[in-house]
């Protein structure tokens, strides 16, 4: 298409200079930067893809590699990954099958281990904005509270087990409990150095406004200390994901936490490696939901 | 003058107590404004014009005295006194559109419908030539704009007075001069009650029935009041040749420069 129009007015050129052939030279380059542009495009693009996607595969399968040639030895403890593969193709390719009460698909089991963090890591979002806020609008409070709440969140997820099944007397609330108790200090913490920092700017605008309470903690407090909240949040689902699986591990259930239990109890060495590639797998991916929702929630904010 | 003052600052005084320590920033502060007036407070930096600002719009409340608007004595803010920020102070998670909103869903919630509401939004907006850009961020406008937006916020609450922080504090004199000429327009058409803090001597005289001058701190207080005698609507280019003009300047920078010269650090 472009080739005709580059040619006419090229042709004058020909006609003006003396030396017809140092005018021509310019020409069959002319169509070709669209064409290069393009290509230089397809090949950047292909080159982003290359540099981020190739040097893990590589990493893979080095890892893949060297793991094989270790365990493939006589007398290694381990499962290799070829016989992973083998003994536990089923929880591998089909994570959503169901053959009875125990004997369901990893899929599942992730399922009621999320449900699970969702009421737990729910109820410590809540929890954590709320008192997050009041730890940041009051001094006294944060006096108060901040002392209590550093040494308390030090406590392993686990220590807390005990207590909470003896509190509850059954397992779920209790492996729920863990899950709050663990994810719900970086939240508050985060959330009321969050509040602390909102510019004293927007706090004469909400007094000008005469903004009740109510009204300054929606339309102030939360959208400006939202960033500060998500990186709570975000600290806190990867902390309760971590705390799930020891806490079902202990409480029996349906939950992939206790499917490694069971597994090593059965010494089913394939399956367990193959849930703990389901569990850093869903960690990933709920700590990449969080980062998600938090920057779009927080677009006008971060920008500031 | 009238008999009753429109807003009166009743003898106040104010000072700070940091650390065991008591330092006076104002003392004695005595003024009293029409309704309608454009009063302009001028000073050198730290004498105390924004802490005054401030104790009118209620933010900061005073040690002695008393502010009475309307003959009511005013110690909290509100909307009756809204303030234009030196920094725009706009939240940036909103449109501009929903940043005066806000403050007119606040203030005529149950005055005006939703559709009065709106309406009066878009009108505010139009006001500061700024209707166009009703759906960006604040991030997303410039510094003179988001302080036009600023100024919409303001004059949508309908505000007895208008108090202006070095609004233009932060502009470049292109912009300054345009928003300005606007402040002007606006004073003009609705007739409010504006105080405006500045320490620039144009800005004031062009702006202003009366310049409060203010001595410099500590306990500041006022050390002149100027009166501008100058016919509406003044135009920025036939005013710089107006000998009551060129005498109105004068004398603020005579009183800054020569009386009150700001002395490094005092």
């Amino acid at each position: 298409m472009s080739q005709p129009a580059l040619k006419s007015p090229a042709d004058p050129v020909v006609m003006a200079f003396p030396s017809p052939k140092a005018a021509i030279v310019p020409l069959p380059s002319a169509p070709s930067p669209r064409a290069a542009r393009v290509l230089a495009a397809a090949g950047k693009q292909a080159r982003d893809v290359a540099v981020n996607v190739l040097p893990p595969l590589v990493t893979l399968a080095l890892i893949l590699l060297v793991w094989q040639m270790l365990t493939s030895q006589a007398g290694a403890t381990l499962p290799s990954p070829t016989t992973i593969w083998r003994e536990s193709h089923d929880l591998i390719v089909s994570p959503f099958f169901n053959y009875g009460s125990q004997d369901i698909g990893l899929g599942w089991r992730v399922l009621t281990s999320l449900q699970r963090v969702a009421v737990g890591f729910g109820l410590a979002a809540v929890v954590g904005v709320l008192v997050g806020a009041i730890i940041g609008q009051s001094v006294w409070a944060m006096r108060g509270l901040d002392p209590i709440f550093q040494v308390l969140r030090t406590v392993p997820p686990l220590a807390w087990l005990p207590l909470s099944l003896a509190a509850f007397r059954d397992a779920s609330p209790s492996a729920i409990f863990v899950i709050f108790i663990t994810s719900v200090w970086p939240v508050i913490i985060n959330t009321a150095v969050g509040i602390r920092n909102i510019p004293q700017d927007y706090r004469n605008v909400a007094a000008v406004l005469r903004l009740n309470s109510l009204e300054f903690f929606w339309r102030i407090m939360i959208p400006s200390a939202a960033p500060y909240i998500f990186t709570g949040l975000r600290i806190g689902v990867g902390l309760s994901w971590l705390a799930i699986v020891a806490a079902e591990m202990l409480t029996g259930g349906v939950g992939i936490g206790f499917f490694i239990w069971d597994a090593w109890n059965s010494s089913r060495l394939p399956d367990i490696i193959v849930a703990l590639l389901y569990i850093g797998m869903v960690g990933f991916v709920l700590d990449r939901i969080v980062a998600l929702v938090g920057r779009v929630a927080t677009r006008g904010t971060a920008s500031a | 003058m009238s008999q009753k003052p429109y807003l009166k600052l009743d003898q106040i005084d104010k000072s700070f107590t940091r650390a065991g320590r008591t330092s006076e920033v104002l003392k004695g502060i005595e003024l009293a404004i029409d309704k309608g007036e454009f009063v302009s407070i001028i000073g050198h930096s730290g004498c105390g014009k924004s802490t005054l600002l401030n104790i009118i719009a209620g933010l900061t409340p005073v040690t002695q005295g008393a502010v009475l608007l309307e003959d009511r004595e005013v110690n909290a803010p509100g909307p009756d006194r809204a303030v234009v920020f030196q920094n725009h102070s706009l939240l940036p998670w909103l449109t501009v559109y929903e940043n005066v909103r806000l403050a007119v869903d606040k203030v005529f919630g149950r005055a005006k419908s939703k559709a009065e509401r709106h309406a009066w939004t878009l009108h505010n907006l139009d006001l500061v030539q700024m209707g166009h850009a009703r759906d960006k961020r604040p991030s997303e406008i410039s510094g003179g704009m988001k302080q036009r937006v600023g100024i919409a916020r303001a004059l949508a609450m309908e505000p007895k007075v208008l108090l202006l922080d070095e609004p233009f504090g932060a502009l470049d004199a292109l912009t300054r001069a345009h928003l300005q000429d606007s402040v002007m327009q606006i004073h003009a058409a609705l007739g409010n009650t504006v105080i405006m803090i500045t320490h620039d001597v144009d800005e004031a005289v062009l702006l202003s029935d009366r310049i409060v001058m203010m001595t410099n701190g500590p306990a500041a207080h006022i050390g002149e009041v100027l009166g501008v005698p100058m016919e509406r609507p003044r135009k920025r280019l036939e005013v710089v040749s107006d000998p009551a003009y060129l005498r109105c300047r004068e004398a603020v920078l005579r009183f800054l420069y020569e009386r009150h010269r700001y002395v490094e650090a005092a």
